[in-house]
């Protein structure tokens, strides 16, 4: 079993902040715990929190809320007892993930929910003057989100080789999908055509019996669940500045409870919810995702918890999101730092950009966050596939590019894996080449080509005085999505509608063909 | 007889020139490669004809499809034309120059002025792994001597590179004392190099140019050496 997982990338993690850094930001966060504390909307966890020693006020009535003041020895406390290492099944067991705090082994995956779908089609334009001039560009009409395209996503998503692991990333907006059944029909879509781990929050409280039942129907094939859980939850506890809200806090109260890997995110907003400059930052979402921690081990010692780190700055013309600017990976670099500080694998941020169509622009605000995030060393990266105009489309398009960027990082990032005895061997090969007719290298590299070591060129590129990367990933988009699949067992699929309520008729997870 | 020409197959198409290379695999140093396997061939008595035959021709062309696939990068089918050349010097004597089917007499070199020969040396071993018999003259090699070599062994094809655009007009100057010599028709003039272009091609009055190793086999296939 303990060799039955996913390889991440792992990387030599660089370092933004020092030492004195860490520890002050540290310091600070429990300042900001201590004073002015957590404002907390949920009358449970006011008591959980109060019975564990935090300093609780009166029910501020006008407003409905607690102010909580926690000790620092109650967050450092909590924070031995959070795992180092959490893992994450999947329905085929050798995607699962191992999350150790220690080992910053790099894994990427999808997210966000987008209300967005952006159905690409190629088009041919013929140039006026001269019609022997042609260009093929693709052509991108939005869609609203559907458990349609959230099967196609995850059919997609199970085949693109860097995808580790499938956040629900189409927020599902079909007639007859209602709060109450939400949750199911996520967690099946994605289930159905997933074989690596699901992620995805909830809606209902009262879904979470039902869908773990889903999660152990579907886990019964591999290996057992809960031992290999395909499913795991993110709950967004905190609304930034520093208040726990009511309805995620119950949720997180009722998934720690049932030791159930849980994220505990945060998502402040530099400039307009949190502090715009770095330190500001990261010490108030570190204390929002502390508190978060802190509540979850109270709940249940040992709960699996990864530390979600979703910082985002304020655009300055409209102050919504911005996420394709430097600040952005420096608060989550700075993130990463404090994760591994404390020891808990650390959910982070990358690939998104502000960008609404696949091309230069997404490319460019997408690469270097990808890059930098990963090289920091975070073991769990959501947000990296298909994302644009910051998490409100999900491009399957930008999804296949992304995919092709990814690989590149992970190229870039990989460590060196050479012993003494590779170099004594590299020695002897120049000598070998330099003795021979050509002088030439060459058919000494295959070895390092079928280990993997050796990086193949872009694999849109075009050799021609063109750009033809989008209609190259365009083709590779379609043959994906017209290729195999490895959706459900049918007889699975039956027992699963027999037992599990709210599920929208069959035909809904029919996977939509792509048009040229 | 079948096993040890499936296993000198087995060892081209894995690119195993002798027991030393280890391939793609670190486990296979030490047994036997393609040409220990000829030698061990030859001394059970196995016609020269039926390892060439039914197990270096069908290797390599087995070789090409991979390489059709994607499966195969250049690196793959270098080391296998290498395993062809090394192969192939071991059975020259035994064909006395007449059963093993030349496709011609090909002179390469790179021209005067520049040293560059990774580009020649590529195409010089896939050329004999396509059954050209080589004669490669190396780098920096003046017109008058490649024009010499020409008439001398009376080849059929002519393979001149260059890297740099101040050398490459060398390979005009070759062909224009070609014609002087009265050998231009005998000859199929092919170019190539970073450089040089179709248009750069046609322009000096070269027949053909190679954008890389394998451009320049596929163009071969479709011309017949005038003097062959």
């Amino acid at each position: 079993m303990a060799q039955n997982k996913r390889e991440g990338t792992l990387v030599e993690p660089i370092l933004r902040l020092n030492g004195e850094h860490v520890r002050a930001i540290h310091k600070a966060s429990l300042s900001l715990l201590d004073d002015p504390g957590i404002f907390c909307f949920n009358e449970t966890a006011a008591g959980v929190l109060n019975d564990a020693g935090c300093s609780v006020s009166s029910k501020q009535e006008n407003q409905g809320v607690w102010r909580i003041r926690f000790p620092a020895a109650l967050v450092e406390q909590s924070l031995e007892s959070a795992p180092e290492k959490v893992v994450l099944g999947a329905r085929n067991p050798k995607n699962r993930l191992v999350l150790d705090a220690r080992v910053p082994e790099v894994y990427f995956g999808t997210g966000s929910e987008t209300n967005i779908y952006l159905d690409t089609r190629k088009r041919e334009y013929v140039c006026p003057n001269n019609t022997s001039l042609t260009l093929c560009h693709p052509s991108f009409h939005q869609e609203r989100g559907s458990i349609e395209y959230l099967c196609q996503s995850a059919k997609l998503c199970d085949v693109l080789q860097q995808v580790d692991f499938f956040i629900r990333n189409v927020n599902i907006q079909n007639e007859g999908i209602t709060p109450e059944n939400k949750d199911v029909n996520v967690f099946l879509a994605s289930l159905m055509y997933s074989t690596k781990h699901v992620q995805s929050g909830l809606v209902e409280l009262d879904s979470l019996k039902h869908v773990l039942r889903l999660a152990e129907l579907i886990s019964e094939g591999s290996e057992g669940f809960p031992k290999n859980p395909v499913i795991s939850f993110i709950t967004c506890v905190i609304k930034s500045p520093l208040q726990m809200v009511d309805d995620t806090t119950e949720k997180l109260i009722a998934i720690a409870g049932k030791n159930f890997p849980v994220v505990i995110s945060g998502s402040p907003q530099g400039g307009s919810t949190a502090p715009i400059e770095e330190e500001g930052m990261t010490a108030m979402i570190n204390a929002e995702i502390l508190a978060g921690i802190t509540l979850t081990q109270i709940i249940n010692p040992g709960t699996p918890v990864l530390y979600g780190a979703v910082p985002v700055r304020a655009r300055l013309d409209t102050l919504h999101d911005l996420y394709g600017v430097p600040e952005v990976i420096h608060y989550n670099t700075d993130c990463i730092q404090m994760a591994r500080h404390y020891g808990i694998p650390c959910y982070s941020t990358a690939g998104v950009g502000d960008a609404k169509v696949p091309g230069m622009q997404a490319t460019i605000e997408k690469v270097f966050s990808q890059l930098f995030v990963a090289a920091a060393g975070a073991q769990y990266i959501h947000y990296a596939f298909g994302l644009l105009d910051k998490t409100n489309i999900f491009s399957p398009l930008q999804a296949v590019l992304d995919d092709a960027q990814i690989g590149l990082v992970r190229g870039i990032l990989r460590r060196p894996v050479f012993t003494d005895k590779d170099i004594l061997e590299t020695v002897e090969q120049v000598k070998k080449v330099m003795d021979s007719k050509t002088r030439l290298f060459a058919r000494h590299i295959r070895k390092a080509m079928r280990k993997g070591l050796v990086s193949l060129s872009y694999p849109f590129e075009t050799r021609e005085l063109e750009d033809r990367v989008l209609i190259n990933a365009f083709q590779k988009l379609k043959d994906i999505l017209s290729g195999p699949d490895n959706r459900l067992d049918e007889t699975l699929i039956e027992k699963i509608y027999r037992e599990i309520p709210g599920l929208l008729p069959r035909n809904f997870f029919e996977i939509p063909g792509i048009q040229d | 007889m079948a096993d040890i020409l499936g296993e000198i197959k087995k060892n081209l198409i894995a690119g195993r020139v002798d027991r030393e290379d280890e391939g793609f695999d670190e486990d296979m140093v030490g047994q036997p490669g393609v040409t220990e396997l000829v030698r061990q061939a030859l001394e059970e008595n196995i016609p020269p004809a039926d390892i060439l035959n039914e197990a270096l021709t069908p290797g390599m062309e087995e070789v090409g499809v991979l390489f059709e696939e994607g499966e195969y990068m250049v690196p793959d089918m270098l080391a296998s034309a290498e395993c062809i050349a090394e192969a192939t010097k071991i059975l020259e004597p035994y064909f006395s120059g007449q059963e093993i089917q030349s496709r011609g007499k090909f002179v390469i070199a790179t021209v005067e002025g520049d040293l560059h020969d990774v580009g020649k040396n590529i195409v010089s071993t896939i050329l004999q792994a396509s059954g050209f018999e080589v004669q490669d003259l190396g780098t920096c090699v003046k017109a008058d001597d490649i024009v010499s070599i020409v008439k001398e062994t009376k080849a059929g094809f002519l393979g001149l590179s260059a890297l740099l655009t101040s050398t490459m007009t060398h390979m005009k100057e070759t062909i224009d004392k070609l014609k002087e010599e009265g050998l231009r028709d005998q000859v199929v003039v092919c170019i190539g190099g970073a450089p040089v272009s179709e248009e750069f091609a046609q322009k000096i009055g070269a027949d053909l140019y190679g954008e890389d190793a394998f451009d320049a086999i596929n163009k071969l296939d479709k011309i017949n050496a005038p003097g062959n």
